[in-house]
């Protein structure tokens, strides 16, 4: 089978960065181990949110896994510049330019990889959920749409921070963004309360969050009677942001090459 | 023909340094052409402009017949690139590393795997292509950037300070590996180096860099015989005050091209062993001590001298281009 040369070079850089992720075996265990902890402290620190008035569905529990899935999802991708700023010192990112490679293969690889990264972490993580006795009432087509949901964000969050490295080529962008960014963003959010509980304008500006966004569309499809078209709508709100994000992020490229 | 030709580049990075100052040359298809001049100079500029990762602010330039600007994408395809700071990804092995590269140049299946296996095998690498590169010494680090950039059989390769950093045995390794690929190879090879051997050596042609423009070109040869007689340098013990090295030494016969550069004085004379005792003599006359005292034929050094109007090694101290 022949594959257009585009997809044919992702897959190439694809392989290269889940080569180099196995090879840091304690970056793997540091990143599966930082939301089981989360799951497991948030579940029991929250635990009676579920009591007070006006909170719906069953517990806690039930309703923060799709949270922390969208949560730990939206920091690998907001981390992927690091990756790319490790190329850019190493010199590895200009040798890619002087070739004929795609230019958006070099971004698209890399976020096939946050892809892959985020699906097995997120199967892992609702794994370990139903261990404890978490409960997903949409069934097996809801975690897939929870996945889904986690997968976009990643994507589109993954393709920010790529564009930012390339834009502002330091580490302690990256950093910052992360952490005066991503931060806010999933407290703006309801990854952690339900909607209603909020106040007003939380409420409002969560409206505009495509945490928010990617968080609604997962929790609604795992619910016992998931209302479709909202998830739906949320779903498409986070797909155009991940398209303009992906975008974006092959633009930082120009950016990058100006200035060499 | 010419497999490179750059005409009236220019470049001027943020911060008002200019890098590229109308930088002009040609290179024979199948030849060895260097680029000499000290850090800064706007060697490095250059090759990031034929190689296609940067763009000139002013001028053009083509690549085995390709606009760099209007079609880069059939010079990325035609051109092999060794940059100055190595590409290779650390945390792959030398095997790996190759294969990215081939793929990256639309290689695919057994002929991919076959060429990573025969260029491994041609760069002393067989051994170590399983290992991380990161394990590599300084010598095999070089070795596998030269081998990924030979990967996909290029016309033109690009060596920008091949040999920098490397030491005296890695070097010698890698000349006898650039003359090989030029003799063997009928590959155009555009190389930068700021060790003047090293263009002396390897290279046919040569064009002297500085501040950003090409000062003089030609070959080693022609270069060097432009310059009459031998090269005599001498250095005071204490520098000499305002004018006095010189006054005393423009009286004697057979000297001409005269500098002075604090207490090391420059000449040449048509008969250098002969001008000595001569030079010497009057220097003693004036007072001067003299510390030490060198013949030598003419080298590029000389040539770079007389071109640039400063030593050599002055040019360093300019402020250094990105």
């Amino acid at each position: 089978m022949t594959f257009p040369p585009l997809l044919r070079e992702s897959w190439s850089m694809t392989v290269r960065d889940l080569r180099n992720l196995v090879r840091q075996p304690w970056w793997i265990a540091i990143s599966l181990a930082q939301p089981l902890v989360y799951l497991l402290l948030y579940s029991a620190l929250f635990r009676k949110v579920a009591e007070i008035p006006g909170f719906r569905g069953g517990s806690y529990l039930d309703f923060v896994v799709p949270g922390i899935v969208i949560m730990t999802a939206m920091f690998s991708g907001g981390w992927a510049g690091m990756g790319v700023i490790n190329d850019l010192e190493r010199g590895v990112i200009d040798r890619f330019l002087v070739t004929p490679v795609h230019r958006g293969a070099i971004v698209t690889g890399r976020l096939m990889q946050l892809v892959i990264v985020t699906v097995i972490q997120s199967l892992i993580l609702i794994g370990l959920a139903l261990a404890i006795g978490a409960d997903f009432p949409g069934g097996v087509q809801g975690v897939v749409v929870l996945v889904a949901a986690a997968a976009m964000l990643a994507t589109a969050f993954g393709a920010l921070s790529t564009g930012l490295a390339l834009v502002l080529r330091q580490e302690e962008s990256v950093i910052g963004a992360v952490q005066f960014l991503l931060l806010p963003l999933m407290f703006l959010s309801t990854v952690f309360m339900q909607r209603e509980l909020m106040p007003g304008w939380i409420q409002t500006l969560s409206g505009f969050n495509p945490a928010d966004w990617a968080t609604q569309a997962g929790r609604g499809a795992v619910a016992a009677h998931a209302d479709w078209g909202a998830v739906g709508s949320h779903a498409g709100y986070l797909l155009a942001f991940a398209l303009v994000a992906a975008w974006l992020g092959t633009r930082g490229f120009r950016s990058y090459q100006r200035s060499v | 023909m010419h497999a490179i030709e750059a005409s009236s580049l220019e470049k001027t990075y943020p911060g008002d340094v200019r890098a590229l100052d109308g930088i002009s040359f040609a290179v024979e298809a199948g030849t060895v052409f260097a680029l000499l001049g000290p850090n800064g100079a706007g060697k490095s500029t250059t090759v990031k402009i034929l190689t296609t990762l940067s763009r000139p602010d002013a001028g053009s330039a083509t690549v085995a017949g390709h606009d760099v600007l209007r079609r880069p994408d059939a010079v990325r395809r035609a051109i092999g690139v060794v940059a100055q700071r190595s590409g290779v990804d650390p945390d792959a092995t030398g095997r790996e590393n190759l294969t990215l590269q081939g793929e990256l140049y639309g290689l695919r299946g057994r002929g991919l795997h076959e060429r990573v296996r025969e260029q491994l095998e041609r760069f002393g690498l067989a051994d170590a292509g399983g290992r991380l590169a990161k394990t590599y010494s300084g010598g095999m680090q070089r070795r596998l950037d030269v081998a990924m950039g030979l990967v996909h059989r290029p016309q033109v390769l690009f060596l920008d300070e091949p040999t920098t950093g490397l030491d005296p045995e890695a070097r010698a390794l890698m000349w006898a590996e650039i003359e090989r690929l030029a003799q063997e190879e009928r590959l155009t090879i555009l190389l930068t180096t700021h060790y003047l051997e090293e263009a002396d050596e390897l290279a046919e042609r040569l064009a002297i860099v500085d501040r950003g423009r090409v000062v003089v070109e030609g070959t080693p040869g022609a270069l060097k015989g432009e310059l009459r007689g031998d090269s005599i340098s001498i250095g005071l013990a204490d520098p000499p005050a305002n004018g006095r090295a010189r006054a005393a030494l423009q009286a004697v016969p057979g000297i001409h091209e005269l500098t002075v550069d604090g207490e090391s004085l420059r000449a040449r004379a048509d008969d250098g062993a002969a001008a000595v005792p001569r030079v010497l003599a009057a220097l003693d006359t004036a007072g001067l001590a003299v510390a030490t005292a060198t013949v030598s034929r003419p080298s590029l050094d000389d040539v770079y001298l007389r071109y640039a109007g400063r030593a050599f090694g002055a040019g360093e101290t300019t402020k250094e281009a990105a």
